[in-house]
């Protein structure tokens, strides 16, 4: 490696004896343009062949905006409830020593791997009125099947390992030496917890809620089943997506699709920014 | 980790554990909670699965499984499997290999286009296809013409579950072989060894269980996914219906023990997933990638 001079200037690839650059790297490009990149901007310049006022009126159609208010809300209700119980499923899982442990951690994988209609369809059962969690919430005149309670059910299922595995490697690796600190230097259990091993796993909470919502934004085959669908209630925007390409109203479909690309992207990237933030401040 | 020479193991830890851990009540409290959470919102729903499917014997589950369109299901989404999974091995090593063994400008830039399907909803990932060879696109007249048929048909299916789990073996791929570095290769090599003897004999041995790991998660995603397959597919039964679209359709004939006998098998495949995939993580969790999840 030192043997060649260093060459002063720019230059695209570090030189190395591994054979096949061009090959690879080639073929990778070509595949994404194909299956990623092409469609994705078709999708873009579509949206943009609109117009601006078709545009504008799509986008504020009543209907539209509720349906992404109900996508975007229930996203985040059901990624905060995962923020909370997901973070404490992982403290237990890599705190605490029982029978059965490496079962349970598997299990908290069953949403990635369960695919979704599936989960729909057996949610929508557990939680209609004669279902086995409908009937015990009817008396309480809580009602989740065909409401849009049910659709943040759906989107707890399938956020939750998201938080997990982000939270769960963070707190395997925390320095008992910080906790033991903490308390020779006075602070009680709780102040520990909150005060010193809390900043730290911050970051990770915070991915983990992103990587949750981004998801739940988006999802649609568990959420269908369970929602109702009625308009303006409990319609998401992927569903009203779909309904638009049943009418051929091909320009409506894309510009909602455009606006959910765009609010996700936009949503990600202030998240980095809280995310590198955290990081600066108590990383 | 505290050095024993210093601290004598039998104080110290006995005072330490006291404070570095929470209170007995504390830890039943947090258990209570953890376990009921899991209960209710992964256990309940996977018992319902199976137990709706043979709520009416095994007779009626047989029944249901053994149905014209319901084999047809099965069928296609093995066939869908069998073409994309394959596809996205071979961009997932190709990438990987460019990623992982050379220092290029914008690779952090490739990375994060390669994840970007996982930020893109399952029904716009299928939408893309449908603008891209409708018969309102630009292509859709040539297609028509020379008599090429993409939507609604096996095509579109295999575009659109292909764009769903293209990342999986890449991301897989790409941590593990940056981890391990390009010395054995370079080995390989400088005795003598040319480049594809260096891949077949080196680096496929050194990723295989990481190569396994991913094609397993995008196996799981390619046989399970339902959202953009559901776009591009058209739901034409016994033709172009895969098993989870054929699960919509029971449940919205409610043909209950229908939906969910096929619904069971697909659970039955996920719980086959998660298995393998604990098992490689105990067994290989070196030779895995760190990053794990999705």
């Amino acid at each position: 490696m030192t043997t060649a001079p260093a060459k002063a200037g720019w230059r695209f690839r570090q030189p190395s004896v591994i054979p096949g650059f061009g090959l690879t790297l080639g073929f990778s490009l070509a595949y994404l343009t194909l299956i990623i990149l092409i469609p994705l901007s078709g999708l873009v310049w579509r949206s943009a062949s609109l117009g601006w006022t078709d545009f504008w009126a799509i986008a504020t159609d009543r209907r539209t905006v509720k349906a992404l208010e109900i996508s975007f809300g229930t996203a985040f209700i059901a990624a905060a409830i995962n923020v909370v119980f997901g973070t404490i499923v992982a403290w237990v899982l890599v705190r605490y020593r029982f029978p059965g442990r490496r079962v349970i951690d598997a299990m908290v994988d069953l949403p990635f791997a369960l695919p979704t209609a599936v989960a729909g369809i057996a949610l929508t059962t557990l939680y209609s009125p004669k279902g086995w969690m409908g009937a015990l919430l009817a008396p309480l005149g809580i009602k989740v099947a065909y409401t849009p309670l049910g659709i943040v059910i759906a989107l707890v299922f399938i956020g939750l390992p998201f938080v997990v595995r982000t939270v769960q490697p963070i707190i395997e690796e925390i320095d008992k030496e910080v906790e033991e600190a903490a308390a020779t230097l006075g602070a009680n259990r709780f102040q520990t917890i909150f005060l010193v091993l809390f900043p730290g796993l911050a970051p990770a909470v915070v991915t983990g809620f992103a990587l949750a919502f981004a998801r739940g934004v988006g999802e649609y085959g568990s959420v269908i089943f369970i929602a109702g669908n009625l308009p303006y209630i409990s319609e998401i925007a992927p569903l009203l997506i779909v309904i638009r390409l049943e009418e051929y109203d091909y320009a409506a479909a894309t510009a909602i699709a455009t606006i959910m690309l765009a609010l996700s992207f936009a949503m990600l990237l202030v998240i980095n920014l809280i995310q590198s933030w955290t990081r600066k401040r108590y990383g | 980790m505290a050095d024993p020479e210093l601290y004598p193991a039998d104080v110290h830890h006995e005072h330490a554990s006291l404070a570095v851990t929470e209170r007995p009540w504390a830890r039943a409290a947090l258990m209570l909670v953890a376990f009921g959470f899991l209960a209710i919102f992964l256990l309940l729903p996977l018992v319902v699965v199976f137990e709706q499917a043979f709520s009416r014997g095994i007779g009626a589950f047989v029944e249901a499984i053994n149905e014209h369109d319901t084999i047809a299901a099965i069928k296609l989404t093995l066939l869908v499997a069998v073409i994309s999974v394959p596809l996205n091995l071979v961009f997932g090593v190709a990438a990987a290999w460019a990623i992982a063994k050379f220092e290029f400008k914008g690779k952090a830039f490739l990375i994060t286009l390669i994840d970007l399907p996982f930020s893109v909803s399952p029904v716009i990932s299928g939408l893309v296809y449908v603008l891209l060879f409708g018969a309102s696109s630009l292509l859709g007249p040539w297609l028509k013409l020379h008599g090429i048929v993409i939507l609604f048909a096996v095509p579109g299916i295999v575009l659109a579950t292909v764009f769903v789990t293209f990342p999986f073996v890449a991301r897989e791929l790409i941590p593990l072989m940056q981890e391990q570095g390009t010395g054995d290769e370079e080995a390989a090599l400088s005795l003598g060894a040319n480049g594809w003897q260096t891949i077949w004999h080196v680096t496929l041995p050194n990723i295989k269980w990481g190569l396994l790991y991913g094609v397993l998660l995008c196996n799981a995603r390619a046989m399970g996914e339902f959202g953009a397959v559901s776009v591009v597919s058209g739901h034409i039964r016994g033709m172009t219906n895969t098993m989870p679209l054929h699960v919509e359709i029971l449940y919205n004939e409610y043909n209950a023990v229908g939906a969910f006998a096929v619904a069971s098998v697909l659970a039955g495949l996920a719980l086959v997933t998660l298995v393998l995939k604990t098992l490689l993580e105990l067994r290989y969790g070196a030779e895995i990638a760190a990053t794990r999840g999705h």
